[in-house]
């Protein structure tokens, strides 16, 4: 497959590397110098233009090409790619917006723009995040086979009782399945022997219930069952989405916005958030509104530093849980590092998004692990797949090192992944894989 | 100390490499069968390459090739494989023990520095030779093509080549790529890098074969007596590499006006940019014509030919008198003057095949031009710094950095009257890096420096051993090594050789074939010391 990608920031050098083992990858940026590093990193072939000239386009030869993603930092510049490339050929287009009002416009008939798919970064920053509120611990959350699996990453504290057990005695839960062990940024499949240490990240698929329960048994001081009281900071695009999310969830959560306009903008459209317009960074304000018993804490401001700052603050006030975006992908480590609970960052979470949509015919869902080190996907078994009618046991050993089978669903149950179980065709399997062999197995299956 | 470069990495590769180049010997070897002559030469390099291969591939699993370890890589390839290519001269020449009686021992290659000499100068494609004897009394018929065949493995890049075959290469190829490719920078024309390294090899091999049949057909309708099947295939294979080794002793003087007005095309097109014929081939040919490089190749090879076919029109350009000893005596002089002189069609072509033969940096010559009078001889030291296109096979120092120079240049001495101006330097309507163009100044610098200095120790060592030679001989020999031309004047003229030189001289012109041919800096940056400190 050919693929054009237009904008190779964050999120199109992240799609460019993931698909340039196995797809004829050219990228597009206006930048010379990221251009020339580029060409000489990946093996794309990647040229210097402006994304949204025709000319440009031609020359990277988007007549002949199978699919072009738009993903500069503009949304229009995006849109406008998207029409152009209409003009010259077939190709499936992508385009990555921040509006959610673009995304609206879109839905209405999905050949505005000359878009065949939107994915809207802001909307799903904050659809990560109300995922991971209530599951403290938790650094990653996502949803399976329509929210009948869950896929979960714990980072084990000092206090966690799994600490210095074997992954055997820490694995009791029928249907969940333990699927690898993250130490110092390497990935490792879990095997029964390994002995888990404070500090590491676990990986475990199951249904929720089981993750929930996990969840308590790997931290039993953070972990709560009810989550109510959830602040949000900034009434940005993301915040705004954010509380609008909880909204539909039932938790009424409090946003504080310091410009007046925006936090009356933010107050009429959502009735059930309670709006506050102070500075986050007020002390005194916030102790009046008990921003110290919330249960968790959404940083979502403009900057990286203002959202650090919030997070931290709130942790030491004693909130249990606090999530914060980041705009810079090299910071997300260093802000777990300093105390941040979960930092999410809109450029890789769109990335997740957009390589899974070059994978739609098989895969249904994608999420990366430890910044696309390893994947979860969920895809339904066709009749030629690999998996299909024969024991795990038997097709696994036959597909490159690598593979965890985490969850199997079959129409509206799970089915508990052991040796013997057979999967068969229709069945909905989410897998943990190595990113390295990620293209190759989502061929086999 | 802890070495920053990973060494093992690079050697790993060079092992790959050299275990593949068993491949390529194996068509000198059926060529010994042909003939009946002793396969041994090519079976025992064979082993050692395998050998030898295998065991630097053992250094490391997964070779993790970052810039300077591509450099590295690079460089050592081309040294490796020069050191093997030599065995099969040196086997010719002694002999193996136990097994086979040595087959020519007159050979002068039985020198290890003449076998270095010699290997390097066809894999470099640059065309100078140290054999004593240009014939097929003193050398095997197979031994004369595996020295062909090394400059077609040479020219179009061993590197590129194993960037197009093996799949490991793919993410550092265009790393590689760019150390080994002649010109500033590569253009990659596919999103892979290897399918660009394919259509490279397979515009060159296409136009190597069309050559071949081309002077074939020649032969067999008697246009061209003497280029029989070995004759064709054995230039075929020099002529697209710009390389210059003939298996005549005459070079192109040997055959026909046909034959020679057939390789000037072929010369030409080697000395083009290979990535404008693939844009030909897939549907963008008015892109040749586009190129500023392009129009100034033609446009050089035009105005000097043109120059030199008038002054031996009017017979200015030939000597007045043989001297006392060189490579032609009055004789010669007198044949060629009535042949040339007055007469239009010898003069243009001439004139044409040997500026052809010296801007593209192929070596050939169609006649023994030190009988052409010193002023038109500086002309053509004068062309030996021009060079090919980038992404040609050529050497020197390429049409395209000339034009960059000259460009800025001019932009120095327009800034001088508006000091306010910003003039970016254009390249068929793009500008050019700045930074680039600091890259081309000293490049070029490096290249001028290196061409002075040893022209000096060339003339000292040949003074320390007595042997004689003068200024224009000793400054065209490093003009020929260091540019990958081959050829030069008076006792290295294109019917002469470099034998004579010291051994000391002779292994200086290997470093400078070595280092011209991969364009001075990935050899130059592994002698400095900050190129192996953390």
């Amino acid at each position: 497959m050919r693929v054009v990608i237009v904008g190779a920031g964050e999120v199109g050098s992240n799609i460019a590397s993931s698909l340039a083992d196995a797809h004829d990858v050219v990228v597009v940026d206006v930048d010379a110098d990221r251009v020339e590093e580029l060409n000489y990193s990946l093996d794309v072939l990647a040229i210097q233009g402006d994304g949204a000239s025709i000319e440009t386009l031609e020359e990277a030869g988007v007549g002949d090409a199978d699919l072009l993603i738009a993903s500069t930092d503009h949304d229009e510049t995006n849109l406008a790619t998207c029409g152009t490339s209409k003009v010259l050929g077939e190709a499936f287009t992508i385009a990555r917006v921040k509006q959610v009002g673009f995304l609206r416009t879109w839905e209405r008939t999905s050949s505005a723009f000359g878009v065949d798919f939107m994915v809207c970064s802001n909307l799903l920053t904050a659809e990560d995040i109300v995922q991971i509120i209530g599951l403290p611990a938790a650094v990653d959350v996502e949803w399976f086979a329509n929210g009948l699996v869950q896929m979960a990453e714990f980072e084990l504290g000092p206090d966690s009782p799994l600490v210095g057990q074997t992954v055997s005695e820490a694995d009791q839960f029928e249907f969940l399945t333990f699927a690898a062990v993250l130490r110092n940024g390497d990935v490792e499949l879990a095997r029964g022997d390994s002995t888990l240490a404070a500090g590491e990240r676990v990986v475990v698929i199951g249904p929720p219930e089981r993750v929930h329960q996990f969840a308590l048994t790997a931290s039993p001081a953070a972990a709560s069952d009810d989550t109510e009281s959830v602040f949000v900071v900034g009434g940005g695009e993301i915040g705004y989405q954010t509380a609008r999310l909880l909204q539909e969830r039932g938790i009424n959560p409090r946003l504080i916005e310091e410009d007046p306009e925006r936090a009356r903008e933010v107050a009429e459209s959502l009735s059930k958030t309670l709006v506050l317009q102070f500075d986050a960074t007020d002390t005194d304000a916030l102790e009046r509104e008990n921003f110290d018993s919330a249960d968790a804490v959404v940083a979502a401001l403009e900057s990286d530093q203002e959202n650090l700052l919030v997070s931290l603050l709130a942790k030491r006030l004693g909130v249990k849980q606090t999530i914060a975006v980041v705009e810079t992908g090299e910071y997300r480590d260093v802000f777990e590092a300093v105390g941040v609970d979960v930092a999410v960052n809109p450029r890789v979470v769109t990335a997740e998004e957009i390589t899974r949509i070059t994978r739609e015919e098989t895969t249904e869902k994608l999420t990366f692990i430890e910044d696309d080190r390893a994947e979860v996907i969920e895809v339904e078994v066709s009749p030629d797949s690999a998996l299909a009618g024969v024991p795990i046991r038997e097709s696994i050993p036959k597909l490159p090192a690598g593979v965890v089978v985490g969850a199997i669903a079959r129409q509206r149950d799970l089915v508990s992944p052991r040796g013997d179980t057979v999967i068969e065709v229709g069945d909905h399997v989410v897998l943990f894989v190595d990113a390295a062999i990620a293209e190759e197995i989502t061929a086999a299956i | 100390m802890k070495l920053r470069v990973d060494y093992k990495a690079s050697l790993r590769l060079v092992g790959t490499v050299l275990k593949y180049l068993a491949v390529p010997l194996c068509f000198p070897l059926v060529v010994a069968l042909y003939y009946g002559e002793s396969v041994i030469p090519f079976v025992v390099t064979m082993a050692v390459t395998v050998l030898v291969g295998m065991g630097l591939e053992r250094l490391a699993e997964d070779p993790d090739i970052g810039a300077r370890e591509g450099f590295l890589m690079v460089a050592a390839t081309w040294f490796a494989v020069t050191l093997v290519g030599a065995i099969p001269f040196l086997i010719e020449a002694h002999g193996v023990p136990f097994v086979m009686a040595a087959l020519h021992p007159e050979s002068t290659l039985g020198n290890p520095a003449n076998a270095l000499f010699e290997t390097m100068s066809g894999f470099t494609t640059t065309g100078a030779t140290v054999l004593g004897d240009i014939s097929f009394e003193s050398h095997s018929r197979s031994i004369m093509m595996w020295r062909q065949l090394t400059q077609w493995l040479g020219g179009m890049g061993i590197v590129v080549l194993a960037v197009a075959i093996l799949p490991e290469l793919s993410v550092g190829g265009a790393q590689l790529m760019d150390a080994e490719a002649p010109g500033p920078g590569i253009e990659k024309l596919t999103p892979r890098i290897a399918e660009t390294a394919r259509a490279l090899w397979g515009a060159y091999l296409g136009l190597t074969v069309l050559e071949i049949v081309l002077l074939y057909g020649l032969h067999v309708t008697g246009n061209a007596p003497n280029m029989d099947v070995y004759n064709a295939i054995a230039h075929g294979l020099t002529t697209m590499p710009t390389g210059g080794f003939s298996p005549e002793a005459r070079s192109i003087e040997a055959f026909s006006a046909a034959a020679q007005w057939v390789i000037v095309p072929f010369m030409v097109a080697a000395g083009t940019n290979f990535a404008l014929f693939w844009h030909v081939l897939t549907g963008d040919p008015k892109r040749l014509v586009r190129d500023t490089e392009f129009k100034s190749y033609l446009g050089i090879i035009g105005v000097i030919s043109a120059i030199l076919a008038g002054v031996l029109f009017l017979g200015d350009g030939l000597a007045s008198a043989a001297p006392a000893a060189g490579t032609f005596d009055q004789t010669y002089l007198e044949t060629v003057q009535t042949a040339i002189v007055g007469n239009v069609e010898p003069s243009l072509r001439q004139s044409i095949f040997q500026v052809v033969s010296i801007v593209t940096t192929t070596g050939y010559a169609s006649m023994d031009f030190n009988a052409w009078s010193a002023p038109t001889q500086y002309g053509l030291l004068f062309a030996m710094f021009i060079g090919g296109s980038a992404g040609s096979t050529g050497g020197a120092i390429k049409i395209v950095r000339w034009y960059v120079i000259l460009k800025s240049l001019r932009r120095e001495l327009f800034t001088t009257a508006h000091p306010e101006a910003i003039r970016p330097v254009r390249l068929a309507g793009r500008a050019v890096d700045e930074r680039a163009i600091r890259g081309i100044y000293a490049f070029t610098l490096l290249y001028l420096v290196m061409f002075f200095v040893s022209t000096g120790l060339l003339h000292l060592d040949a003074a320390r051993i007595g042997f004689e030679l003068s200024v224009l001989e000793s400054m065209s020999a490093v003009a020929a090594t260091l540019g990958n031309v081959g050829p030069g004047f008076g006792v290295v003229g294109p019917m002469g050789s470099y034998l004579d030189f010291s051994n000391s001289s002779k292994l200086w012109m290997v470093l400078l074939m070595w280092m011209g041919r991969l364009e001075i800096l990935p050899v130059f940056v592994l002698f400095t010391p900050e190129y192996w400190r953390r």
